[in-house]
Formats: structure tokens, sequence, C-alpha cells
């Protein structure tokens, strides 16, 4: 207990930093994604929009959703939510505090993919290059272009080696142009999005400390409970476990001089531990028996009181409430065929 | 409770070099992103100004903000400024102190950002080519005043088919360059004697008041972590015996449901402790059952 108790007091006093380590590295996760793309404008009219649009924004809404995934803490706020109501209340201001702090962390990395995108100015190149103000920038003047045409060599701007609109725009002018755009929008973007986290994280002292406190010791505790009810049932499990593992062996150490008309043996009293671990199998046929009825036939998941001393391994069955165990009779059916 | 004060001991005396190293990393930080910066000027008459300063401007208040909000102690002045007054007077002093430490923190990344952009000079072209005086340089001369604002505009591009080979633009270039890079020094200049001045000085003026609100400031920030530790202690015991009352109780249920004696035997008493007499698949199917339908209640 000792040390999960060091371990679980570990995790608790760095949970935070735990979770804050995760959302960094799913940032620079999330930046060297976008510089390991191969981003392939496909410098036609209308494909142009889809494509650098999507890739603008579906990406960040599959780290978003990923970084709830990733999160330990999403099952335990669906578990609290869904629970019934019970001998315990619920209370909202904790679930919307977990439920903050989780999306939180989550936006880091679509945010981190937007900026990079947009201060990149691959993308916003691609999706608006049809849009180019070519009245101010170049010779809109030049004739024979019907609009459909125009749209088409404009389309064609982010692919340098197939563009044949230089006497309408010049190429660098009009990738100078949009990139200038898109970098100006990706630090507003950047700007807004400190302001904001500076904001939400500077007002909360002011205006709601105490609730914050009670909400953020309550979340904490429904974790911690949860951590500590599994590794109870862990250890539970455990011990369930190893008697009934023992009471399997002593059954069949049992059976087997039942069925061989010998008595128990009783190791010499000098043995030691080592001859009472072997539980009374001390041969390859015994122990080969042994291991095949594991596996053919386990044993109940009733764990019976310890045997009465007398060489019927089952007399104490008669005090449990359950129904006698049937598989232990075909067992020792299958013996008496041997 | 000696792993606990160990961890105390290492933030008391760390508290201050945890903060500067975050201070610094965040410098570094805007290094990196500014040479990852693909720095392209639109070469524009509107436009260049409003890129040039922008990306000198813009990008500082983010990292300020940034220092702020990655600052623990900015948490700790706000809320020692909102509490209410209760028992314990507020310090003015104090608050002072541990705003102008986080501002100073946070204001080492931004400055770097400028002093870098100006010593690389890319920023100031961009922003002020259309505002040399023509006149200066030869091949601007004797231009129009619309065209030549445009070819001004062109100088930042050295690829742009027009400025290829001028070397009129190399020439306005360099001097805008060479303002940058004086006026980069000259601020780094500045800011150094004026760090160096300050730390020199202070201990000359009201020495005592600021070890006073250094000490009072750490004692906030420590008291605050201890709080939070002694919380998170607590509500692990608080869990701990939450379920081992509901173990205790689905025992005695079931000791009531099986009439059966109370078993003692060859296993060992650790054993059945950990057992809590729970022994039968169906009793820790109903165990669960009962644990995710009516938790017990907080009240032990």
């Amino acid at each position: 207990m000792d040390k999960f108790r060091i371990i679980f007091q570990f995790l608790q006093s760095n949970q935070e930093s735990f979770m804050n380590g995760i959302c960094g590295i799913m940032a620079l996760v999330s930046a060297q994604m976008y510089s390991a793309f191969d981003f392939n404008c496909p410098c036609l009219p209308r494909y142009n929009l889809v494509y650098g649009l999507g890739i603008l924004l579906v990406p960040p809404f599959i780290l978003f959703l990923l970084g709830f995934v990733l999160n330990n803490n999403v099952s335990v706020l669906s578990e609290e939510w869904r629970r019934p109501r019970g001998q315990r209340g619920k209370d909202p201001a904790v679930l919307r505090y977990m439920f903050c702090s989780m999306a939180q962390r989550a936006t880091v990395a679509p945010v981190v993919w937007l900026s990079v995108t947009l201060l990149d100015g691959k993308c916003i190149t691609c999706a608006f290059c049809t849009a180019v103000p070519v009245e101010a920038l170049g010779n809109a003047s030049r004739p024979g272009l019907s609009p459909g045409e125009m749209e088409r060599v404009l389309a064609r701007i982010p692919c340098k080696d197939i563009y044949d609109g230089q006497e309408l725009i010049a190429n660098e002018l009009a990738v100078r142009y949009l990139r200038c755009i898109s970098q100006a929008l990706g630090w507003c973007f950047v700007l807004l999005m400190t302001t904001l986290a500076f904001l939400v994280r500077s007002l909360r002292p002011c205006f709601t400390q105490a609730a914050f406190l009670k909400s953020r010791y309550w979340s904490h505790y429904i974790d911690i409970e949860r951590k500590l009810f599994d590794e109870t049932c862990a250890e539970h499990a455990r011990s369930f476990a190893k008697v009934c593992i023992q009471q399997f062996f002593e059954g069949m150490s049992t059976d087997l001089a039942a069925a061989r008309c010998h008595s128990p043996r009783k190791a010499p009293a000098d043995a030691g531990e080592a001859a009472e671990k072997l539980l009374g199998i001390t041969d390859q046929g015994t122990m080969n028996t042994a291991l095949k009825s594991w596996h053919r036939c386990k044993p109940p998941l009733h764990l019976h009181p310890p045997a009465l001393p007398s060489s019927n391994g089952w007399a104490g069955e008669k005090q449990s409430p359950t129904p006698p165990p049937v598989p232990r009779k075909e067992m020792a059916a299958y013996y008496s065929r041997v | 409770m000696d792993r606990f004060r160990m961890i105390f001991q290492y933030f008391q005396s760390n508290s201050e070099s945890v903060m500067n190293g975050i201070c610094g990393l965040l410098a570094l930080a805007s290094v990196k992103i500014y040479t990852s910066f693909d720095f392209s000027c639109p070469c524009l008459p509107q436009y260049n100004m409003a890129y040039g300063l922008g990306v000198m401007f813009v990008p500082p208040i983010a990292l300020f903000l940034c220092g702020l909000i990655f600052n623990r102690q900015s948490l700790v002045m706000l809320e020692e400024w909102r509490r209410p007054q209760g028992h314990r007077r507020k310090d003015l002093a104090v608050i002072r102190y541990m705003c102008s430490s986080i501002m100073q923190r946070a204001m080492l990344a931004p400055v770097v950002w400028i002093v870098v952009t100006l010593l690389d000079g890319k920023c100031l072209i961009c922003a002020l080519s259309g505002s040399v005086d023509p006149e200066k340089f030869v091949g601007f001369a004797n231009t129009s005043t619309v065209q030549m604002q445009q070819l001004l505009a062109k100088v930042p591009c050295k690829d742009d088919e027009l400025m290829r080979n001028n070397t009129s633009r190399k020439a306005v270039s360099r001097y805008l360059r060479c303002w940058s890079q004086a006026l980069g020094w000259s601020i780094l200049l500045i800011l150094i004697v004026a760090v160096f001045l300050a730390r020199w000085l202070s201990p000359c003026f009201n020495q005592a008041t600021i070890l006073q609100a250094r000490h009072w400031s750490n004692y906030i920030d420590i008291e605050q972590k201890i709080f939070e530790e002694t919380c998170c202690e607590h509500s692990r015991l608080f869990a701990h015996k939450c379920i081992l009352h509901f173990f205790e109780s689905m025992q005695r249920e079931v000791k009531l449901h099986s009439f059966s004696l109370p078993r003692k035997g060859e296993r060992a008493e650790g054993e059945e402790d950990l057992l809590q007499g729970i022994a039968d698949q169906d009793q820790v199917n109903k165990l669960l059952k009962m644990w995710y339908y009516e938790k017990p209640p907080l009240d032990i």
C-alpha cells in the first residue's frame, strides 16, 4: 500500500504538470506535423479554396479531439456526469471546472497549427489566389481575358513553374501580397489568443476565487477516489485469485489422494516452506493433470471456507449459500478413467 | 512527511530560479521564432509600413502576455491583491514588489525580440524604405513622385525584376540597415546600463523594505503551494477512508444475507482483511454495481 501511496502522491502533486507536459508535446507534434507535411496546391480554380481551407481547418479539429482523447480525465468527467445521484449530490460547478480545464488544454495544439499555417502563408496563398486585386496590383486591362480565363490564370499563382500570367500580374508580387495578408492574420490571431488566455487566467482570481478553490478540490477528490478504488479492487482481485488458486491446488491434491487411496502426504516437519509450497503435487504426472485441469475446467469464482481436517476436501461446501460446484465432479470422473 | 519536506525545501530555494529559467526559455523561444519566421516584405507602398512595424511590435506584445501567463507568481499576486482583508492585513509594498519582479521577467522576451529585429534590419528596411529622402540616392532622384514611391517600396525585395541589379537599391538598403543596427545596439546599451545601475544602486535605497517585501512575497508563494499540497493529501485520505467505509458496509450486508459463521482458518489474517469478506463473483459484481449506482455520501 505504501508504494502505491507514494506513487499516487507523486502523480497527484504533479498531475497538473503531467497534463501540461502532454499539452506541450502535442503542440510540438502539431508544429512538426506541419513542417513534415508536403503541401501541394492543386492550382485549379475551385479546388484551391477547398484544399487550402481544408488544410487550414481540418487538422486543428482533429488535434482538438485528440487532445480530449489523450486526456485521462475525460472518462472521469463523463462518469461523474452520468452516474445516478444515489446518496451523493452532484455539483455542476465541479463538472464545469473539469470540462473547462480539459478544453483549455485541448485547444493549445489546434491554435499552434493555425498560427504556424497562417504565418507560413502557403494555405492562404493557395486558397485565395483567385481573389488577388488585379486592378490595383497588375494590368487588369490586358485584353482577351474572360473572367473564367482570368480565374484559371490566377489559380496557377502558387505553382510557379506553370504560371502563365506574368503580363497580367507578376507572380512574385501576388505571392508577396498574399503572404503578407496571411502573416498579418497569423500575428493578429496569435495576439488574440494570448490576450484571451491572459484574460481567462487573470480574471479568475478577481471574481470567483472561492468557488474555484472548491471546484478544484472536489475535482481532484473525484479523480483520486477513482484511482484508489481501482487500486483497492486490484488488490482485492489479487487476494481473491491467490485464495482461489490455492483452493484449486488443495482440491487437486486431496482429490488425487482420494483417487489413489493414499492418505494425504504430510511433509516431514523439517522440510520447511518449500514442501508447503509444493501443495501436495510432487510428480510430473500430477502436475500435468493439474495444468490440464486448470485449462479445461477453471474453478468457480467462489471462495469456500478453508477445509475441515478430513480427506474429503468438500465438507465445508455445505456451509456456503451458493450451489455446489458441479465442475469438480467432472474432474473426479476424469481421474477415475485414468 | 520527509518526502514532502524535501520537496518544499526544493521549491523554497529554487522558486526564483524556476522563474528565471522560464524567462530564459521564453527569450530563447523568441529568437528561435524570429529565425524560423519567413519575413517577406510586401513591397507595396501602403502595406510596407504596416507590415514592418507590425512584425516588430505585435509579437513582443504576445510574448509579454505569454511571460505573464507562464509565470505562476502573477496568479499569486492577483489573489493576494483581490483577497478580502479578513484577519490578515494586506501589505501594498509586497504586492508592488511582486508586480515589479513579474514585469521585469516578462519584459525580457519582448526586448530580445525587438533587439534581434533591429540588429537584423529587415523590418526597418521594409517599414521605412518608402520614407527615405530620395535626393540622397542617385537612382531615385529623377523620377516622378508616384513612381518614386513605388520604386522605393520595392527596395526590400532583392529579387524583384526592377530591382535586381539596381545599385541605388543596395545603397538605400545599406543606409536603412545601418540605422537599424545603430538603433538596436543603442537600445541594448541603454538597457544594460539601466539594469546595471538599478542593481548597483538599489542597496542604497530602502534596502530594509526590499528585504521585507521579498521575504513576504516568498512566504505567500510557499504558503499557497503548501496549501495545495495539503489539500491533495487531505483528499487522498478522505477518499481512502470513504472507500474503506464502503467496503465495510458491503461486508456487513454480505454477512447479513449469508447467515454463515464468521470464517476463521488457515488463511492468513492479511488475506482475510484484504478480501473484506467479499469472496464470491456475485458479491464482487454487486459491490461494483453499488459503487456506480449509489456512491457513498461524502461524510465519514
